[in-house]
């Protein structure tokens, strides 16, 4: 044991002057570094000092990028909640027959999308669905152009996930629009408005239609980001 | 006053816009064919055509009818639907009967638009036409019988 410790005590004596003799030899290399650092030529200090002021300009552009890109990402997701409710979703069914009310379950009379979404045979949409709302509680409501997606273009939203929906509606040949006429469509079409405005009997999307509208132009001026 | 052609004849009918077709047809028109079911659009017993479409005439207020043309289970008369007629009778379909009127003006819109239907072409197509006396088999037999008619000379 004693000897042991004893042979301890040597070994820290001499770290300790291996450590000291290093600072040392620190110490009195650092100025000749100094010196080879004065050796840069003006200029090469010059395209230094840009190459630095590059990458910082870069590295604040990409924190706003990603602040941008977090805010778009982050409206996509409000006008999600939207595009996910039943009144937008309904109409957007994974199938090929619309749903109907809050639980979303299959249109009752177990209508068919058709070729161009406006019904097959004797059941088209515009058979029961009139140009407006029918007065009364869960009677029809109406629209002049009451339809599905075609099938050649069903821009499905049931099942989707954030990301995925976000991907196809960035797809023009997801949508058959581009982002400006998808806007539109969001702000102006009388049957995405319709959805505030749905009848009796009927919940509304989670926020109101001017803020979905903003949410989606936000998410679409910010980059249209997609969400993680 | 609204104007209004059914089944071939003019009408002027003074009532309020707002009105369903079907009880402009059966109380100002006396047309009693049509039938009044839920009053929703859920069963299909009121459907009739309105230029050609099978339309629920209990939702649809008689403003969507001026200037177009209504055909009622009175005016059945062009080759589809008097084949349809037959195959009904032959096939014996009705049981209560209530709702065979628009069962049959449904599936003249069918035939129309596809002569020779599949099986799953009548269920997509009179899906929305209920029976509550359960008459599908013998309503798809009809269909398909009519469907191998030979066309008919039209008046």
């Amino acid at each position: 044991m004693k000897k042991n410790t004893g042979d301890s005590r040597f070994s820290i004596k001499y770290f300790l002057y291996f450590v000291l003799a290093l600072g040392f030899i620190t110490a009195v290399a650092q100025p000749f570094n100094n010196k080879k650092n004065k050796t840069i030529s003006p200029e090469n200090k010059a395209i230094a000092a840009a190459t630095i002021t590059d990458a910082t300009t870069i590295n604040d552009k990409s924190d706003a990028d990603k602040k941008r890109e977090e805010e778009s990402a982050n409206a996509f997701n409000e006008v999600y909640k939207v595009l996910m409710h039943p009144r937008c979703m309904n109409c957007h069914p994974s199938g090929d027959a619309p749903l109907q009310g809050d639980d979303s379950h299959i249109h009752v009379q177990n209508v068919t999308r058709g070729p161009d979404g406006k019904g097959l045979y004797a059941m088209k949409c515009s058979n029961c669905h009139q140009s407006e709302n029918v007065a009364g509680l869960n009677m029809p409501p109406g629209n002049p152009n009451w339809h599905l997606p075609p099938a050649n273009m069903k821009m499905i939203f049931q099942g989707r996930t954030p990301a995925q929906l976000a991907r196809q509606l960035k797809d023009p040949k997801q949508t058959g629009k581009s982002m400006t006429q998808l806007l539109e469509h969001v702000e102006h079409d009388k049957l995405v408005l319709g959805g505030w405005n749905p009848g009796d009997g009927r919940t509304l999307p989670p926020m109101s239609h001017e803020e979905f509208a903003k949410n989606f132009r936000e998410w679409i001026e910010k980059g249209a980001a997609i969400p993680q | 006053m609204i104007n209004l052609k059914v089944n071939g004849k003019a009408y002027q009918v003074d009532v309020d816009p707002s009105t369903p077709i079907l009880w402009v047809l059966r109380d100002t028109l006396g047309l009693n064919g049509t039938k009044f079911g839920c009053g929703m659009a859920q069963c299909g017993a009121c459907t009739v055509h309105l230029n050609g479409d099978a339309i629920r005439s209990c939702v649809s207020p008689v403003s969507r009818a001026a200037g177009k043309e209504i055909m009622t289970i009175e005016g059945l008369s062009d080759d589809i639907t008097k084949r349809l007629q037959e195959a009904w009778i032959a096939e014996d379909v009705p049981q209560c009967g209530y709702c065979q009127s628009g069962q049959i003006m449904a599936a003249a819109v069918l035939l129309r638009n596809k002569p020779n239907p599949t099986d799953n072409d009548i269920d997509l197509g009179m899906s929305g036409n209920i029976c509550r006396c359960g008459t599908y088999q013998r309503v798809r037999n009809a269909i398909h019988r009519a469907a191998k008619m030979k066309p008919k000379a039209v008046k």
